[in-house]
């Protein structure tokens, strides 16, 4: 089947299904001790992250602004996060959690944006992911968030790289195999962001993307951009249903 | 500047007279083995707490001297057993002197 | 007991300074020592027994930059009877001295869990001081995927 034919199966596959058969977080994939350090309610480590945001939800980010707690009570962000990427009226395009908190900032706090991967802006996104913990993932990819949607889904099923391999290759089709002594996961992003012992220390999903593609020696994509915001959607797509299990732990 | 790193602490607010109760302490902080380098090739300086200290009332209860074979966002659980009520004082002392002190009642009964 | 050092190595350690001195600078140079001076430094002249010490680890490390360990020693923690020190080694790593914890009258338990870092394959052993100067030791041999310094470009 060439490419075009493949793409148009694709299309014809229908929206309500998620590409995989059943969803699974990556946190069913994990050892036991692992998965117990992640529901650990005091020894997750990006707990500490979740803790920064708190604190950096009520500061104030600059003179004459208001804090995120001037307008947001923490509590009426459940449900927000579980809801991300997803069309903003105002950019007029698709943004992810990290990119909606950098536009109140810029347009709603008159403060400057927190650069991405930074340790404040991981922090506010795993503050407010947090308070979606155990919510079904459910984004919008209709409607204005439909051509994000589908570059989203066609990067997904683009091979890349020197090692030549699309995502697909490794979290579809060779999903539950093992490689390099690991099992080879869904893929999915719930629990992003991610405490990763690799890293010592939380990070988004684009970290994460960047890394994937790092491995099959392609040159990564710059973090923020709109080609990693529309593969987010798509992942996060995949994993409709999933519950949210920010700040989630893995090796 | 930075501003100080965070901590974790989990103290039981309450203890009887003579019960043996876990203290848990974590602290965000990179412990920077001094061993890395970055993609330029300059290697990324040593930067790690080298003790912990869990006083009462000026008395030690534990302290805990590490390094580099410590992982990042160094974590600890220990014992304690009170007599009566106070306050656990918390300090972290990193390679450079800095100090980071955090405390915590106890109610003793 | 697998891994470099056997015990009767460590049972022959030399006569060297007895315990380990409470000085930030010592505790700086036994970070900075390879395994057998370390040794010489925290077990003087004593010889290490068996019993007492229980060293929880995996059996296989999946990251060797966060290891859960626990040392458990048995005591009553009585001013009679305690343990006064808790000492780790890795010996395989690069600074072998992993961690040294003192414990006062109040600690009530002697038992401290951390998370290690382990560059490889190796064992890693705890020593514990008792109050009437004994010495007791226990090891055990963990497996490590990837180590904690197998990753040091630090790239993504």
């Amino acid at each position: 089947m060439n490419r075009a034919g493949a793409a148009l199966a694709l299309a014809l596959a229908g929206l309500a299904a998620a590409a995989v058969g059943a969803p699974r977080s990556g946190s069913s994939y994990l050892a036991p001790d692992l998965k117990a350090l992640q529901d650990d309610d005091f020894r997750n480590p990006g707990l500490l992250w979740v803790d920064r945001g708190r604190e950096l939800w009520s500061e104030v980010p600059g003179k004459g602004a208001k804090a995120c707690a001037g307008c947001h009570d923490a509590a009426a962000m459940r449900g927000v996060a579980a809801r991300y990427p997803a069309y903003d009226r105002t950019a007029r395009r698709v943004v992810n959690l990290e990119q909606r908190i950098n536009l109140c900032r810029t347009g709603r706090q008159h403060a400057a944006p927190l650069a991405y991967e930074s340790r404040d802006l991981v922090s506010l996104t795993a503050f407010v992911s947090r308070q979606s913990l155990g919510m079904p993932v459910q984004v919008t990819v209709d409607g204005p968030a439909r051509a994000s949607f589908e570059r989203g889904r066609a990067a997904y099923h683009q091979r890349i790289g020197q090692l030549d391999l699309a995502c697909a290759d490794c979290h579809e089709r060779s999903e539950g195999r093992r490689l390099h002594g690991e099992t080879i996961s869904q893929g999915q992003i719930n629990g992003f962001p991610v405490y990763r012992q690799l890293w010592d220390g939380a990070a988004s999903t684009h970290r994460m993307f960047a890394w994937c593609e790092t491995a099959v020696r392609a040159q990564p994509r710059a973090p923020g951009s709109q080609d990693y915001v529309d593969l987010e959607l798509y992942v996060r797509w995949r994993g409709q249903g999933l519950p949210v299990e920010a700040p989630a732990v893995r090796k | 500047m930075q501003p100080a790193p965070n901590v974790r602490l989990r103290v039981p607010a309450q203890a009887k007279a003579g019960e043996v109760f876990e203290v848990r302490a974590m602290i965000m902080h990179p412990m920077e083995t001094g061993y890395r380098f970055d993609s330029q090739g300059t290697t990324i300086p040593i930067h790690i707490i080298r003790s912990f200290t869990c006083k009462f009332q000026g008395e030690t209860i534990f302290e805990a001297r590490f390094g580099t074979s410590v992982s990042a966002n160094p974590y600890l659980s220990f014992f304690a057993r009170l007599d009566r009520s106070g306050t656990l004082e918390f300090t972290w002392v990193d390679q450079d002197g800095d100090v980071y002190t955090h405390a915590a009642p106890v109610t003793v009964a | 007991m697998s891994g470099g050092l056997d015990r009767r190595t460590v049972m022959a350690a030399g006569a060297l300074a007895a315990g380990l001195a409470r000085a930030p600078a010592q505790a700086q140079s036994l970070q900075e020592m390879d395994m057998a001076s370390a040794l010489k430094l925290v077990l003087g002249d004593r010889k290490p027994e068996a019993g007492k010490v229980a060293l929880d680890l995996p059996l296989v490390a999946g990251s060797g930059n966060s290891v859960a360990l626990k040392v458990t020693v048995e005591s009553p923690m009585t001013p009679q009877d305690h343990v006064r020190r808790i000492h780790v080694f890795g010996e395989a790593n690069p600074r072998p001295h992993i961690l040294t914890a003192e414990l006062g009258l109040r600690a009530g338990r002697a038992e401290v869990s951390t998370n290690i870092r382990l560059a490889r394959s190796q064992s890693v052993w705890a020593f514990a001081e008792t109050s009437d100067g004994r010495l007791w030791v226990a090891s055990r041999s963990i497996d490590v995927t990837i180590g904690a310094c197998d990753s040091l470009m630090f790239k993504y």
